[in-house]
């Protein structure tokens, strides 16, 4: 990659950096100072707005770049993840936005709290959000670190080191100068860039084939060196009976994770009704759907115009798969319309970083803010004034610590973090989510169980998997305590999650909160009283 | 608990504000929308919705998204394991061609994309004709009891501000 496409690319990451500082500046420049205001942006987006956010605070880096890589690698077991993504949706939909919507003001604890109220529930959803949206983050920005060392072609430390610094001071300054109206009109922009930068190459792709889907994938089994194999399951999840159960691990936490992030349930209270939620996640399917089939596209077509062995010569991971495919389709290095279309995509992958870090730090920041802080100070006795003052602070906080561990972990894997944060998203928050929604005698001591008893285990087993210990690969290579086989806990943890919820509920020994109950179920469905 | 929402002047939050839902409730089998039934939990706080809980119109509400939302999700999830489970532990058969370069796995996993956007507009189409209007009801009827009153519960979060879009 020569100094031109640097050049160029780097041009067009200062414009997305000066347009989103400007959205932030301008976003904070209406009404300061509410809660309301800054959790969830005045309450009014519409339901197309939002469901652009939603896109764009769910479609990673690690989807555009890493997903198509995958396929480009493995040809059909990279399918399996666009799959899991998408069908995630549908749980968010049938289950938790419209009663989200009602219930809840702007983080999972508040949804809790419509019957159960305890400061201990308060402080558990707390702390189980924040583990999320710190593992969550931390994983974007080592992607983000590794992604741009590829991308500008300095593979070297300094750039990794400096892209996560840079990464991170741009996320901290947009959600403390523009709260959620900043971050939702970045992830706007965001997701119609990546939209546009994906149909673009996708369209070039099929005119590459004339239109034959059939002749892309033949060429792309030919040219991968696996014949018809590459097109069928088996690639990268057929080896031993651990790495198919791990597999089926993984695609249980996508499928549950996302109903439990907390930056996707505070996009629900963007908007004014529960119709507006339920009609803003039909949008986000669209796109979503659109743009998970688009990346199967592009990822056999860069099997099959690169040819799988230049991808995996370029990057082992096939993270460089897309910007590759892209400076082929506009006529190869050196030319005009490659370097053109090789900026472009770098730039579209930046903007992709930028926005998902911004919402999951504001995510992170109402958690601090809005559970752990106001539960603290209520027990010392001082108001919850200036809580936003507070989620400030502690987006900053936030921030710092993701520089921190995005720094230290630079070695780790982009996809097993990605997977780790979704599969304690699915085991402790999901359970006490549904739990709540749904279950008439669910008390206040099976809220904090589930939530515990789903978010130890998921931690604990990855401690005990072989990606901590017992491996040449492992964090600590020399340490040997994998008493766990599996990288993904999910299979474990997501039922203990709701085994712990149950178990909690019948030990306890005062009953559900009957009123409370009614109260939120009245809410939950008809949107009564909600914020 | 509500404690928190000291000083959100924007907040609807009617558990910790017994006031209006005890001055109230006495007048509620007098309003239209009002469910009759559990009365004798006017004394309660929450009475309003406890009543509106027990009603009629409610359960029939619940019953209609449940009865849609429940088994198509058992439905979808099922489908979604299975085809994990397929994709895992018999690679063979999902690597038998059907029609050109297409083969069985490439069917099942543009089938769950398909499936997906299927069940999306299904669930819309449902909640829109089956549970919108009977829902608005339900917190008109609410909102008129616990003397929200048209006028906050409108004024704040207006229902018909979607349809102009």
């Amino acid at each position: 990659m020569t100094g031109t496409h640097q050049g160029l690319a780097l041009g067009l990451f200062s414009v997305i950096v000066v347009v989103t500082l400007a959205i932030s500046a301008w976003a904070g420049r209406v009404r300061r100072g509410s809660p309301e205001e800054f959790y969830a942006g005045g309450r009014m987006f519409s339901p197309m707005e939002n469901g652009f956010a939603i896109a764009g605070d769910y479609m990673s880096a690690a989807s555009f770049l890493g997903i198509s890589g995958l396929i480009a690698l493995y040809g059909y077991d990279g399918m399996l993840y666009s799959v899991g993504f998408l069908v995630a949706w549908l749980v968010v939909l049938f289950l938790v936005a419209e009663l989200v919507r009602n219930c809840g003001r702007f983080t999972l604890a508040d949804v809790l709290a419509a019957r159960m109220g305890e400061p201990r529930v308060r402080t558990a959803a707390g702390i189980s959000s924040v583990t999320v949206s710190v593992v969550y983050l931390v994983a974007q920005m080592v992607g983000a670190g590794s992604l741009m060392a590829l991308l500008l072609g300095g593979t070297g430390g300094r750039a990794r080191t400096w892209t996560v610094i840079g990464v991170g001071a741009l996320m901290v300054l947009y959600v403390t100068l523009g709260g959620m109206r900043a971050t939702t009109w970045i992830q706007i922009v965001k997701a119609v860039l990546l939209m546009g930068g994906t149909i673009a190459l996708t369209t070039l792709v099929l005119i590459r084939f004339h239109g034959d889907i059939s002749a892309l994938l033949t060429t792309a089994a030919d040219r991968s060196g696996h014949g018809r194999n590459f097109l069928a399951p088996g690639l990268k999840y057929g080896g031993d009976w651990t790495a198919r159960l791990d597999f089926i691990s993984l695609g249980l936490a996508l499928v549950l994770g996302t109903a439990g992030l907390p930056h996707i349930l505070s996009r629900f209270s963007t908007v004014p009704t529960a119709r507006a939620a339920r009609r803003s996640v039909v949008w986000s399917i669209g796109l979503i759907g659109g743009f998970y089939l688009m990346t199967i596209v592009l990822g056999f077509g860069a099997a099959a115009v690169l040819g799988t062995d230049a991808v995996r010569a370029s990057s082992p991971s096939g993270n460089t798969a897309v910007p590759l495919l892209a400076l082929d389709l506009g006529g190869g290095a050196g030319s005009t319309g490659g370097t053109i279309l090789f900026a472009v995509v770098a730039a579209v992958a930046f903007a992709t970083i930028l926005a998902v870090v911004a919402g999951v730090t504001l995510a992170s920041s109402a958690s601090v803010a809005h559970d752990l802080y106001a539960t603290l100070s209520r027990r010392t006795g001082r108001g919850a004034r200036g809580e936003v003052a507070v989620a400030r602070v502690a987006a900053v906080v936030t921030g710092a610590v993701a520089i921190g561990l995005g720094l230290l972990a630079q070695n780790l894997n982009v996809a097993f973090l990605v997977g780790l944060a979704f599969a304690v998203a699915a085991s402790a928050n999901l359970p006490v989510l549904l739990y709540a929604l749904f279950w008439r005698r669910f008390t206040t001591r099976g809220a904090v169980w589930s939530v515990y008893g789903g978010l130890v285990p998921a931690l604990a087993l990855v401690v005990l998997s072989p990606v901590v210990s017992g491996g040449p690969g492992a964090v600590f290579p020399g340490l040997d305590f994998d008493l766990f086989p599996l990288e993904n806990p999910g299979l474990v943890s997501v039922p203990l999650g709701f085994l712990a919820g149950w178990l909690g509920t019948l030990t306890s020994s005062e009953p559900a909160d009957e009123a409370g109950h009614a109260e939120a179920e009245v809410r939950s469905l008809t949107g009564a009283g909600a914020a | 608990m509500e404690k928190d929402d000291e000083g959100d002047a924007g907040t609807v939050r009617l558990k910790g504000d017994p006031t209006p839902c005890e001055s109230h409730e006495p007048q509620a089998s007098g309003e239209p929308h009002a469910p009759h039934e559990g009365r004798e939990a006017a004394r309660d706080p929450s009475g309003v919705y406890r009543e509106v809980q027990r009603s009629a119109a409610f359960r029939e509400v619940r019953g209609r998204y449940r009865g849609f939302a429940f088994p198509v999700t058992v439905a979808f999830l099922g489908w979604y394991l299975g085809y994990l489970v397929l994709a895992t532990a018999a690679p063979q058969l999902m690597a038998r061609p059907v029609a050109g370069a297409i083969n069985v796995a490439m069917l099942l996993g543009l089938g769950q994309f398909a499936t997906t956007f299927l069940l999306t507009w299904a669930y819309a189409r449902h909640a829109r004709l089956r549970r919108d209007p009977e829902a608005l009801e339900l917190r008109w009827a609410v909102a008129l009891e616990t003397q929200q009153g048209p006028a906050r519960a409108g004024g704040r979060v207006p229902p018909m501000r979607e349809e102009a879009r």
